[in-house]
């Protein structure tokens, strides 16, 4: 009789180049993504005077750094132009493909891998970044590296890995009336901490999660990370594979037949053990918002900030005190009355096209009351965007329409708001300052942030028509 | 890599859970080469007001830590992003070795990496540390790699932790994982022959 195993084990064990007594196990890695930051890494391997070891299976894409207003003048800073530029030379240096900031189909590394159709079923994929496991969405293992280990993958394309333990994520139920899977994952993150899933690759499963789209599959996945996961994954099916077919790095003719084949047994097998389990209820998720400075602050909208002086250890109550301080918000206070600045639309999570068009459902007819940017996850998103006539929607709201790139996600191409801003961002970090110095985030979907952006405060996008 | 063996040292006690790579090193020092030194950027937006002078509050500022290479946090210290820049941060400043009830996992492998060892205790463990400190900041800890021990001064028992044992080995011996991996290079190279034959679709379609 054979094992049975999750979908974790088949990818890991078919990936397993050599292990040692103590588990330490060498992975062959099948693509590996770069952007700007991965710079230090070319420096380290160009020091140590090492050749890219497999560069048909590495590609370069520029997102962290790129302008995403006057692109066609490129960076103003001269120390983001540079970071823009090494990325150009180290992938021309070692004949990696680029995707460039001027390449028609740049945009966030984690929006165009899979575009791309460079990310696939059963695959090991790794990027120097922690939001690549996003790509397990595809039932891919699929991670974020450090630097070190960036240059050991393109020195060797292969990486030490110590087995992460499995844990297995059940949502059953049916998703509500504008509840998305941005809300869904926000919510796993309340119940389960920033750091529920440490150590642990997550797999994602129940009819909730089945009947979530790839773009929906991906938001869930992206934030496996805030959750402390080392990956998170969801077994492919009929609509994995239908939304890669024909894309360009996906097999073509008798190898589309063959890897389809191959995919179709990559699912957890019946009876298949997980170290741990959690079981949700889909029907039970409210839109959900964040409060506080770490993800795992997440409240159904319909809540109230909570109060420190109800946490009984001292310690959990300095943290929310501390929270709440730099947040700057009163205990008590309805998250419907919690006053924003402005909205950002986009990132890795949340710009993908499906996004797009459900923030552009709730601003039709609609105007903006704050200042709001929306960022297209990739210029291939933009373009299909454009096509279904969303830029006009925004634009005619009052919202800015700009190119694609990570933008005011992480700040690091000095998209930023301002000290002491309350920004609603569908981003997936409300870290304090991550969005810039001092800065407030409140995480939200798409569909909220629009109903924010018109109404200039956290607003429960399923009232906003009885409000607006 | 700077091997890691044993640490007679005072430790920083950091009474904050959560504190994140964004936090350990803003994102707009992300372009700094490394050959400037990251040192002045760790905790940068905790460590200054808005006008860059030091906060007297923020525990690293205070005169009796500053030369203190131990850092005593709590739970998920360093999840989120998975820049190893907040490690060059911590190890510019002279840390060689964080101690937390939980990391983040990317975090504890880009220390490690950097000769900077990483060492989960738990909170009660933690909370004694971060009395000791706090009662004498010049109290040193000592931290036994070999061992996988910890022990305040005047203590007789230790706490121990766990470390997986290929980390050990190489922050022992300050051997970058390259250099072992090259070690099996035949293997590697057998391995990618056969699995190019068993999975030949796997390879990216076209190479425009
Ligand atoms: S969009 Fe944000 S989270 Fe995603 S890769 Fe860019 S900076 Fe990272």
């Amino acid at each position: 009789m054979s094992e049975s195993l999750t979908l974790f084990e088949k990818i890991w064990r078919a990936h397993t180049v050599t292990a040692r007594d103590d588990g330490q196990t060498l992975l062959w890695i099948d693509r590996h993504l770069c952007h700007e930051g991965s710079f230090h890494a070319f420096d380290k391997l160009q020091r140590a005077g090492r050749p890219v070891r497999r560069p048909d299976l590495t590609f370069a894409i520029a997102d962290h750094y790129v302008p995403t207003r006057d692109r066609s003048a490129g960076a103003s800073d001269p120390e983001i132009a540079t970071m823009i530029r090494l990325l150009d030379s180290n992938a021309a240096d070692n004949g990696i493909r680029l995707f460039g900031l001027d390449d028609p189909d740049q945009g966030i590394v984690h929006v165009v891998g899979p575009e791309l159709g460079l990310t696939q079923p059963g695959i090991t994929l790794v990027c120097g970044d922690s939001h690549t496991s996003t790509h397990g969405a595809f039932g891919a293992l699929a991670f974020g590296i450090g630097a070190s280990e960036v240059s050991h993958v393109l020195a060797t394309q292969s990486l030490w890995q110590r087995r992460p333990k499995t844990l297995r994520i059940t949502v059953d139920g049916t998703l509500g009336a504008h509840v998305s899977a941005k809300d869904l994952i926000l919510a796993i993150i309340a119940e389960i901490g920033a750091d529920g899933a440490a150590g642990h690759v997550i797999e994602y499963d129940g009819t909730a999660i089945r009947a979530l789209s790839m773009e929906a599959r991906m938001t869930v996945c992206n934030m496996s990370i805030e959750a402390g996961g080392r990956a998170g994954m969801i077994a492919p099916d009929d609509t994995t594979f239908a939304w890669l077919h024909g894309r360009r790095y996906a097999p073509t003719g008798a190898d589309w037949e063959a890897a389809v084949a191959s995919w179709r047994d990559l699912h957890g097998d019946d009876g298949a053990v997980f170290d741990r389990e959690v079981r949700l209820d889909g029907a039970a998720v409210a839109p959900t918002v964040t409060w506080g400075t770490s993800p795992e602050h997440a409240l159904a909208v319909t809540d109230r900030v909570p109060d420190p002086a109800a946490e009984a250890d001292g310690g959990r109550r300095a943290t929310l005190e501390k929270a709440l301080d730099y947040m700057d918000l009163r205990p008590g206070t309805p998250l419907t009355d919690v006053v924003i600045d402005r909205v950002f639309i986009g990132s890795c999570t949340n710009a993908r096209i499906e996004d797009l068009r459900s923030a552009a459902d709730v601003l039709t007819d609609r105007r903006t009351t704050v200042p709001t940017m929306v960022v297209p996850g990739s210029s291939a998103v933009k373009r299909q965007a454009e096509a279904e006539g969303l830029d006009r929607v925004f634009t005619a709201a009052g919202a800015e329409w700009l190119d694609s790139g990570c933008s005011m996600c992480a700040a690091t191409n000095g998209d930023m708001v301002p000290p002491g801003e309350r920004c609603a961002s569908t981003t997936n970090r409300n870290f304090r300052g991550r969005q810039g110095p001092g800065a407030r985030t409140h995480l939200m979907s798409p569909a909220m942030a629009a109903a924010a952006a018109v109404t200039g405060r956290i607003t429960d996008v399923r009232r906003i028509g009885e409000r607006a | 890599m700077r091997p890691f063996t044993t640490l007679t040292a005072p430790a920083v006690p950091l009474r904050l859970a959560n504190v994140d790579t964004d936090q350990l090193l803003p994102g707009r020092f992300l372009r700094k080469p490394r050959s400037d030194g990251y040192d002045n950027y760790l905790f940068h937006d905790l460590r200054r007001d808005d006008d860059g002078s030091l906060r007297p509050d923020f525990v690293l500022n205070q005169p009796a830590y500053q030369a203190a290479p131990i850092l005593v946090a709590d739970r998920n210290f360093g999840g989120g992003s998975s820049r190893e820049g907040a490690v060059y941060a911590l190890a510019d400043a002279g840390f060689r070795c964080i101690i937390a009830p939980s990391f983040g996992d990317i975090f504890r492998s880009n220390a490690a990496k950097n000769g900077v060892l990483p060492v989960v205790l738990p909170i009660e463990a933690i909370e004694r540390i971060w009395a000791m400190a706090e009662a004498d900041p010049a109290a040193p800890l000592s931290v036994d790699l070999e061992q996988q021990s910890v022990r305040i001064a005047n203590e007789a028992e230790p706490f121990r932790f766990e470390i997986d044992a290929f980390v050990k080995e190489c922050l022992l011996a300050g051997r970058d994982d390259i250099d072992l991996t090259l070690v099996h290079a035949d293997t590697l190279d057998a391995f990618e022959g056969d699995y190019g034959t068993r999975f030949p679709w796997r390879r990216p379609a076209t190479a425009d």
